[in-house]
């Protein structure tokens, strides 16, 4: 092992007025990994997400992005490291279009000198096109091209799961966090998507995704982990965590 | 709709109105009811930009229109400064203090957020009221006319085309903002603050920026208010003023810049034409802000647009 993983994390634990939403949960992605989280409702996974993505502050562990210790560091200075990820609940910016939603993405890689914004020079405006085409070529890849300058709110459930992925990859990540993905997508739309997460793992980006549609975990996953009440309860490949005896008994029930 | 989005639409609409306006006036009054309403739709774009665009509210601003106007009060005859270098001294004061006080402040949301806002407007108020030595107290102070190449600055023409310049000049900065990533940035935050910080949006320093960017406006609207008036009172700084500011930035319409100019003609020059009410004036101005914004609630002017370019969807409108 000479690189260090993508991401790892040792041993972190919150509490939510003393009760331990996670505890003492480890894991660790290699570069271009799949990492499925799987689990009952309120398992903590939704809150490790959000651990990950520094929206909350663990009481106890560390958290490394390709070997640095980013523990409690800001969600915007975890995406310029190269962290990005989508919501189970969505948050899109339902004012705006789908391409400016996945030009907000695009954020880190734009001049951040209100400055150089004050009058509509065509350097700047030339700009704007670019980051606009880029955008489009995201939109594609989620298959949303045709509904580009489309409202965000006018856009049904599905189609907003696939823009935040869109908006999380314009940021160009190392890591990318999708929180339940598949939700809300019809089979053909989670088969697509399933072939859009292996090709990006197959570039390089290291993938940890919590999903409830178990055949989509099964066939996509290099690694499974378990969580029950806050813990790792199981942790390995697939089929391994498929057979495990306390897996079955505390969420894939016995004919799973 | 994707036409409006270019940089050039709102400075143009506005210069062209301006033109118009001038030439349909047919009296000195008129283009010096004008000029306020240019005076107050710059304050108002510039306030738009952190209450429209960024979702942040105020209810301090007129502060920042008081540093303004009392800079250029003030200090031309305590240190012999040019009114006009002042002016810059005054908007640079108001900048820095947006800097220094945005961050903390910006930090609360709503209504926690709009009274710590009022509160800073009320302390610049009670300042300039107290400060009598310096600022002739409640009853204000006469301004220095402003000369320009060894010429007085006079006349209602003169200040015509000085205010509408700024307006377009301050309407074309903020099109370009608002086509901008930090633009963007802005409104991304206002539509949800945990995805653009994901997104890797600063949005405390963004927030920040519109609120500095906010209070230049209104400091240079108060520049060139006190220049117009050649007088000022702290009543310019006041709760009121505060309010009648937020007041044409939702009534005209949230993030248009057309709209906050319409905001403040109707707010500035409505009173009067309403005159021919006599003692119903207020209550007729009242009534005409309920009606607006009940029959128009986006604002007046992007109501206007969503009537005009999509005739269809009216009934889908959810905000």
């Amino acid at each position: 092992m000479s690189a260090p993983d993508a991401l790892s994390v040792d041993n972190v634990s919150i509490s939510f007025g003393g009760v331990k939403a996670v505890d003492h949960v480890s894991l660790s992605a290699e570069q271009g990994a799949v990492t499925a989280i799987i689990g009952p409702n309120g398992a903590g996974k939704t809150t490790l997400f959000n651990i990950l993505s520094g929206l909350y502050q663990p009481t106890a562990g560390t958290v490394r992005l390709f070997g640095e210790d980013v523990t409690g560091m800001r969600p915007d200075r975890l995406a310029a490291l190269g962290l990005s990820r989508t919501f189970q609940n969505l948050q899109v910016f339902f004012q705006m279009s789908a391409a400016e939603n996945v030009m907000v993405g695009n954020h880190l890689r734009e001049s951040h000198n209100p400055w150089r914004h004050l009058l509509p020079l065509p350097s700047m405006i030339a700009r704007e096109r670019a980051a606009k085409a880029a955008a489009l070529t995201e939109l594609k890849h989620v298959g949303l091209a045709d509904v580009a300058d489309e409202a965000a709110d006018s856009l049904p459930y599905g189609s907003l799961k696939r823009l935040e992925i869109a908006r999380a990859l314009a940021a160009g990540p190392r890591v990318l966090l999708l929180d339940e993905p598949a939700a809300g997508c019809n089979r053909v739309e989670t088969e697509s998507l399933s072939e859009l997460i292996r090709r990006l793992a197959q570039e390089g980006l290291t993938v940890v995704l919590v999903e409830h549609d178990m055949a989509m975990v099964m066939s996509l996953s290099d690694r499974v982990l378990v969580l029950d009440r806050g813990s790792v309860i199981a942790d390995g490949p697939p089929k391994a965590v498929r057979d495990d005896p306390a897996v079955r008994a505390a969420y894939l029930g016995a004919d799973a | 709709m994707r036409a409006l989005r270019s940089p050039f639409l709102a400075p143009l609409v506005l210069a062209l109105a301006a033109v118009a306006v001038y030439a349909l006036a047919d009296s000195n009054f008129v283009l010096r009811v004008a000029s306020l309403v240019f005076i107050f739709g710059l304050a108002a774009i510039g306030l738009n930009i952190l209450v429209g665009d960024a979702g942040q509210v105020s209810l301090g601003h007129a502060g920042f229109l008081g540093i303004g106007a009392y800079a250029v009060a003030v200090l031309p005859p305590q240190t012999g400064l040019h009114p006009l270098l002042a002016g810059i001294v005054g908007v640079g004061v108001a900048g820095v203090l947006a800097l220094a006080v945005g961050r903390p402040v910006l930090r609360l949301k709503g209504h926690a957020l709009a009274v710590a806002t009022l509160g800073l407007g009320i302390l610049i108020f009670m300042a300039l009221t107290n400060e009598a030595w310096l600022t002739g107290g409640p009853d204000g102070m006469r301004v220095e006319r402003l000369t320009l190449f060894g010429e007085r600055i006079r006349g209602a023409t003169n200040w015509y085309v000085i205010t509408a310049v700024a307006l377009v000049i301050g309407a074309l900065i903020a099109a370009s903002l608002k086509a901008s990533p930090t633009g963007r940035a802005l409104r991304a935050l206002h539509d949800s603050e945990i995805a653009a910080l994901t997104a890797g949006v600063d949005v405390a320093r963004y927030k920040t920026i519109a609120f500095v960017i906010s209070a230049v406006y209104a400091a240079s609207a108060g520049v060139l208010l006190a220049l117009f008036e050649g007088f000022v009172t702290p009543d310019v700084a006041g709760f009121l003023t505060s309010i009648e500011l937020v007041t044409m930035v939702v009534l005209g319409g949230m993030g248009s810049i057309v709209g906050a100019v319409v905001g403040a003609a109707i707010i500035t020059a409505l009173p009067q034409v309403l005159t021919v009410f006599q003692e119903y004036e207020h209550m007729m101005l009242g009534l005409v802000m309920m009606a607006a914004m009940i029959g128009l609630r986006r604002g007046i002017v992007p109501s206007l647009l969503l009537l005009l370019t999509l005739p269809g969807r009216r009934g889908r409108d959810k905000r």
